[in-house]
């Protein structure tokens, strides 16, 4: 608890004044507990609010529980509301005590006035003292059937407050089953809100163990079941309708005359003003579409209006949660917002928070046709005398240049950025400037111009003197002084405490001295001595390895620190997809804030209701059948990606995928077969960062293309039924229940890609092979099908969701099935089918 | 499902705590508090409102200096426990008539009574102000109004110490009047705040309302409630009948990009005659929230001139003039304007024969401020400042300095020309008409002219 105040400001009852105060209170409450005097329940209630004032700033005040209890006969309903706080905060630690409250509180249970009942009622259920529960059963039965729909409510909830201190009570007097009638029958929305959040928790803790309760709990996303919630919907508080709205979200409508129903019923719940029901109310929209392209795409307009409202119309903390919302609907359609850019300019009194979030909106709706208004806007943030602002801005600057939009007039910007001659926005677009480089060589002319101009000295930040570093070596040739500025760094060499830039000033003066060797020999000999008496052990490393590989062949140290280099086409995304739509299954929740689905932070038992096909999903991952070794490993490797933080991981994928374009040659030679696969081991010994492979390496052996590895398991004859057929509904409610079993990235022919103009091409070729599309849609480059196909002698039924990108051709995989020991055979029939896919 | 509740003082002290679910730790708040304090080690950075810490998720809200707190381990949706945050805080200032740390503790044992009936076992049941009436018992011990600085609406009515006949607005619902009689009484607020970015020749490069028609009823009986807007007022961008543009310069159609409404509003005639029905709940609620893109007319202009004056020196001229009419006044405006790092002292030359302005150089952030009472439509104002440096200029001055924000009130005055047409109270009983209150107000939101 929080320490007590400490001053005595204001003469307000909730100041302490020291642990003797307590004992006297307890004298003064015996002396009143049996008085009738005029006037006691008036000296009482500031006696009471003393005890829950030390209660509220964490004293310990359970030494005068019974004199609480002795005082709570009084008909006074002030003090009985304190009186019941008390007790419900103490009696779980003193459950001997707590007894002493039962009487009283069954008593009151069955008092005239419905309130007193109510608030009785509900202090006996919060007790939370097992040996108690036999107390329970009685008040709680009759409060479910009083008259009165406060008590009622109450009552309803009760049983789930039960239910956790002794399932089988709660079970065994039937509750459940009263809850059930009473969700159906009462007139009272509250009641009915609360039944159903109480059976929603009892039904899915008791799933695990009972079949009944996995059944029931079921059945509230039956038909008649959310169409009666549905047409109460009106009579339900705000908050209960957010209930109702996520259970409806995970209904699966029979057809789209549903879906219309559905949506023109719940029309004007967009127009609300509490933001949880607006956003409850899109997630119904948009998962109930899912199946439906144009009318998805129809949802993201539809809902773009209120969400801005809700961006602008609420407080800040409210901008915050609605904007992540949006940002993760951007990802998706990132057209949808195209032409509002202007929304998401950062207004100057807003917490960093919001703005940085609208960073990330400016970057994900930028396109060819608002990127130079967009630009032009973050430019003048980067002037902006706010540094953490000014640096996120020229990151968002960054990354729009690498979505290749403009690139021309941003370049030009970001190089005028290093003219401010301001350090953090130096330090901060040099690492983009070595980013651009690395995918746009062609600039690296204008770019080194304005480089060269740049005095090391005035760059400190460790991974901006890096990234300059890393400029000097890779255009030593280009840059005059490069050698000599490389000289008088390693000539600072003990000054320097990074070890990252110690790295990288070996390889640059390496680089440099490949190109331009007598000019750096001597700055090499002392980089390399420098550097095999370095403490730190990869710098050591690094050093001697250059140095034998001197020794060795300076040739062969040419084609391992200086390979020729290809432009990188496409930086590492930082999310798979597979949690993109994880996170867009739990929309309007905190996993759309943390950006991580919801298994990453919430133990088990917190993940609600409806979280099953997680929970399988992570079964089947342990039970993965041993031969199928190689996707078993895959699926490791992308647990560890997953584990990783976003910032990490951004960095050890890049390094991985761009492997040959970049950075230290250690992770140069871990791509490179043939001649430095001898070193590449020794290197990823000493370099514990480059052990996580590539997670597409084992698809790529998938895919035969040469990679030594071990075989995948040798396809076993699956015999796939030509006429297999699922209509679209039926599949979609397949493809909720069922886990993931298979998910593979993987490359398509360009041919076939090609082709692709005719949306029918790639259906009718995998028809062919007795996999049937299902549903198909997007734009170019973004294509999304998916098919279904079932075994030949059973109903055992396979469903792919094969995500295509026409531009990169690649092919994002996930398969689910009935049969889930025989989803590898199937994916690798269904890859085989896909390979020959406008070769033929 | 909500595990605690609490508010915390600025200190980090509890006010009240509340544990509804028994699965997080008892020193939540105190986790909590340290971790928001030092988000940032230079604590320059502002806490997410939400983040997860060992798995227990805290939502917080600032509302008048104080912390609202909520934690789970559930997966939430943030939008549920935010609103709802913001809803106890005002429910409680219903209940108290002034939220601010004195009036929660004074009345802790009432905030109580309240968060029983608000949340059960993590689930919210009700945040109406009428609803909870019924339940709750306690009589809140009201603080002094007069004496404290009122935040929110109720403040944007005042002018100096003198207040607009809004002093209810700082009335509890539940509390009477010193003559034991409750005066029938409605409010209507119309608050819209505005954003505008002009370019550094001055266009205007960005604008936007986002206005609240904000209700506080004190009427007994509850009766229903009409209210009418302006005829020519148009939802959705896409909705204007063509012909209306040509007809009026100027006097256009009032078009809401959006909007949306309390749940107690009727809209059944609103496309026939623009009037909304409801039957308002007790205490303070917004009717409407509305937005417009709409190109309007900014209150202010505002010049800025830079020019080095010599090699340590340079000169600005700052300029605004108040383009509404002159019937209207302007409160409270504040200008402000970072200057360059290297600034060491500032002379300012004030206009003569103005009272209440004032500016000032803020040497710790380097900010020059000018503060002006009040401002009559039609009028300008200048100011001329001489800046002192301590090292050479290098570069181009203006990327060094600006942009100028300002802040300001204006009462009576709404640039987006909605207007609330009447406001009619269904009659239940004979007693003399109830006091209407419809009030206009216009507040800075973020208003900043770039140099």
């Amino acid at each position: 608890m929080a320490p007590p105040a400490q001053s005595q400001r204001s003469p307000s009852p909730s100041q302490p004044s020291g642990k003797g105060e307590v004992s006297d209170l307890k004298t003064q409450l015996r002396q009143l507990a049996g008085s009738r005097a005029p006037g006691t329940d008036d000296t009482k209630r500031e006696l009471f609010k003393k005890v829950i004032s030390y209660m509220t700033i964490g004293i310990d005040v359970s030494s005068v529980f019974s004199e609480m209890v002795m005082c709570s006969a009084t008909s006074d309903i002030v003090l009985k509301k304190m009186c019941y706080l008390y007790v419900g905060n103490y009696a779980k630690h003193n459950p001997d005590l707590a007894l002493l409250t039962i009487n009283f509180l069954q008593r009151d249970c069955k008092d005239e006035d419905p309130m007193i009942r109510g608030l009785a009622l509900r202090s006996l259920c919060s007790l939370g003292v097992a040996n108690l529960v036999e107390y329970l059963v009685g008040p709680l039965g009759n409060g479910l059937k009083d008259g009165n729909s406060y008590v009622r409510t109450v009552a309803a909830v009760g049983v789930v407050k039960l239910y956790h201190l002794s399932a089988s009570t709660c079970v065994d007097a039937d509750f459940p089953a009263l809850l059930k009638h009473l969700m159906l029958k009462d007139k009272d929305a509250q009641v009915v809100a609360n039944c159903l959040t109480s059976l929603q928790e009892i039904w899915s803790l008791e799933a695990s163990t009972s079949e009944e309760a996995a059944r029931e709990r079921e059945s509230l996303l039956s038909k008649p079941l959310v169409y009666y919630f549905l047409n109460r919907m009106k009579e339900f508080s705000e908050w209960a309708q957010c209930i109702v709205l996520e259970l409806v979200s995970k209904y699966v409508p029979m057809d789209s005359e549903e879906i219309f129903d559905m949506m023109n019923l719940l029309e004007d719940r967009l127009q609300h003003a509490n933001g949880a029901v607006v956003l409850a109310t899109i997630k119904v929209f948009l998962h109930i579409t899912l199946s439906m392209t144009d009318v998805h795409q129809q949802v993201y307009e539809r809902i773009k209006a209120p969400l801005l409202t809700l961006v602008s119309s609420g407080s800040p903390e409210q901008s915050y949660a609605v904007l992540s919302h949006l940002h993760l609907l951007v990802m998706r359609a990132p057209y949808i917002f195209s032409s509002d850019y202007k929304h998401f300019y950062c207004q100057y009194n807003e917490p960093f928070y919001v703005k940085k979030l609208k960073l990330e909106m400016l970057t994900a709706v930028a396109n060819e046709s608002n990127t130079y208004e967009i630009v032009t806007e973050l430019c003048e943030y980067v002037a902006n005398v706010d540094i953490p602002m000014a640096r996120e801005s020229i990151r968002a600057v960054g990354k729009i240049a690498l979505q290749q939009y403009d690139v021309n007039a941003i370049v030009d910007r970001l190089l005028q950025f290093l003219e401010m001659e301001k350090e953090h926005v130096t330090a901060e677009t040099l690492v983009l400037v070595k980013d651009l480089l690395r995918k746009y060589p062609q600039w690296s002319h204008d770019c080194i111009a304005v480089v060269g101009n740049i005095s090391s000295k005035n760059v400190q930040e460790p991974k901006a003197k890096a990234a300059l570093i890393w400029m000097l070596g890779e255009y030593a040739q280009d840059m005059q002084d490069s050698p000599y500025i490389l000289e008088s760094l390693v000539e600072n060499w003990d000054e320097e405490d990074s070890a990252e830039v110690r790295l990288h000033l070996l390889t640059a003066v390496m680089k440099c001295f490949l190109r331009r060797s007598p000019e750096t020999q001597k700055a090499l000999g002392a980089a390399l001595a420098a550097g095999v008496a370095d403490f730190h052990q990869d710098v050591h490393d690094r050093a001697l390895l250059y140095y034998r590989l001197l020794q060795y062949d300076v040739f062969v140290a040419e084609r391992i620190v200086n390979p020729p280099k290809q432009a990188v086409s496409v930086f590492a995304d930082t999310q798979s997809s597979e949690m993109k739509d994880r996170i867009f299954d739990e929309f309007n929740s905190l996993s759309v804030v943390y950006q991580k689905p919801s298994y990453m932070f919430t133990d088990k038992e917190h993940r609600g209701p409806f979280a099953f096909s997680e929970e399988l999903g992570n079964l089947s991952i342990g039970t993965e059948p041993s031969d199928a070794e190689v996707s078993a490993q895959r699926v490791e490797a992308n647990d560890k990606d997953l584990l990783l933080s976003t910032s990490e991981k951004e960095e050890s994928q890049g390094y991985a995928n761009n492997g040959s374009a970049y950075s230290a040659p250690s992770y140069n030679a871990s791509t490179m077969p043939g001649a430095s696969q001898g070193h590449f081991d020794l290197v990823s010994l000493d370099q514990p960062s480059t052990v996580h492979p590539p997670a597409n390496f084992a698809i790529d052996d998938l895919l035969g293309l040469g990679m030594p590895a071990t075989p995948g398991p040798a396809p076993s004859a699956l015999l796939l039924n030509a006429k297999a057929a699922i209509d679209p509904s039926a599949f979609q409610q397949k493809w909720r229940q069922l886990p993931v079993s298979v998910s593979q990235e993987l490359t398509i022919d360009p041919r076939g890609v090609a082709t692709m103009t005719n949306p029918q091409a790639l259906p009718q070729h995998m028809q062919g092979h007795s996999i049937n599309c299902v549903a198909s849609g997007g734009q170019a480059p973004n294509f999304k099908f998916f098919f279904v196909a079932q075994k030949a002698e059973e109903v055992s039924a396979y469903l792919v969701e094969c995500i295509i990108n026409s531009s990169s051709c690649k092919v994002q995989l996930k398969i689910k099935a009935d049969d889930q020991t025989t989803s590898q055979a199937f994916s690798d029939l269904f890859q085989s089918a896909l390979s020959t896919f406008g070769s033929g | 499902m909500i595990s605690q509740f609490f508010v915390l003082s600025q200190r980090g002290d509890n006010i009240v705590f509340r544990d509804y679910r028994g699965d997080v730790q008892k020193g939540s708040a105190e986790i909590f508090f340290r971790k928001v304090k030092f988000w940032k080690e230079d604590g320059k950075e502002e806490a997410p409102p939400v983040f997860n810490l060992d798995g227990v998720n805290y939502f917080h809200v600032k509302v008048v200096g104080l912390l609202f707190v909520a934690t789970t381990r559930t997966n939430l949706s943030p939008s549920l426990a935010l609103e709802l945050l913001q809803r106890i805080a005002r429910v409680i200032k219903d209940y108290l008539g002034v939220l601010n740390e004195e009036s929660l503790r004074k009345n802790f044992v009432l905030v109580y009574e309240l968060l029983d009936e608000v949340i059960d076992f993590g689930y919210v049941q009700t945040t109406s102000t009428e609803v909870l009436k019924s339940y709750v018992f306690n009589e809140p011990i009201v603080v002094d109004a007069a004496r404290l600085p009122t935040l929110g609406p109720a403040a944007l009515f005042m002018q100096g110490n003198k207040r607009m006949p809004g002093t209810a607005v700082t009335k509890s619902v539940v509390a009477n009047e010193p003559g034991g009689r409750k005066r029938e009484e409605i409010f209507v607020d119309i608050i819209e705040k505005i954003s505008v970015t002009f370019s550094s020749s001055g266009y205007v490069l960005t604008s936007e309302i986002d206005g609240t028609i904000q209700m506080k009823s004190y009427l007994t009986g509850n009766p229903e409630i009409r209210l009418a807007l302006n005829d020519d007022l148009y939802i959705g961008r896409g909705s204007v009948p063509h012909y209306g543009y040509s007809g009026s310069s100027g006097a256009g159609a009032v078009i809401l990009d959006d909007c949306n409404f309390h749940e107690s509003v009727h809209m059944d005639n609103f496309d026939v005659d623009r009037t909304m029905s409801l039957v308002p709940p007790d205490g303070e609620f917004p009717v409407m929230n509305y937005r417009i893109t709409q190109e309007f007319k900014p209150p202010f202009t505002v010049n800025t001139l830079i020019e080095e004056a010599g090699s340590l020196k340079a000169e600005v001229i700052l300029k605004i003039r108040a383009e509404f009419p002159s019937s209207i006044t302007a409160n409270t405006i504040l200008v402000e304007m970072p200057l360059p790092t290297y600034t060491t002292r500032v002379n300012f030359d004030l206009e003569r024969g103005i009272v209440g302005q004032n500016a000032d150089f803020k040497e710790s952030q380097k900010k020059l401020e000018w503060s002006i009472k009040k401002i009559v439509g039609g009028s300008e104002h200048t100011l001329r400042a001489k800046l002192n440096f301590s090292q050479e200029l290098h570069g181009n001055i203006t990327k060094e300095a600006g942009p100028v924000s300002l802040t300001f009130t204006i009462p009576m005055y709404n640039p987006s020309r909605l207007q609330v047409k009447y406001l009619q109270i269904a009659k239940k009983t004979k007693t003399a008409n109830p006091y209407r209150w419809v009030r206009y107000v216009t507040q800075a939101n973020s208003y900043v002219a770039r140099i």
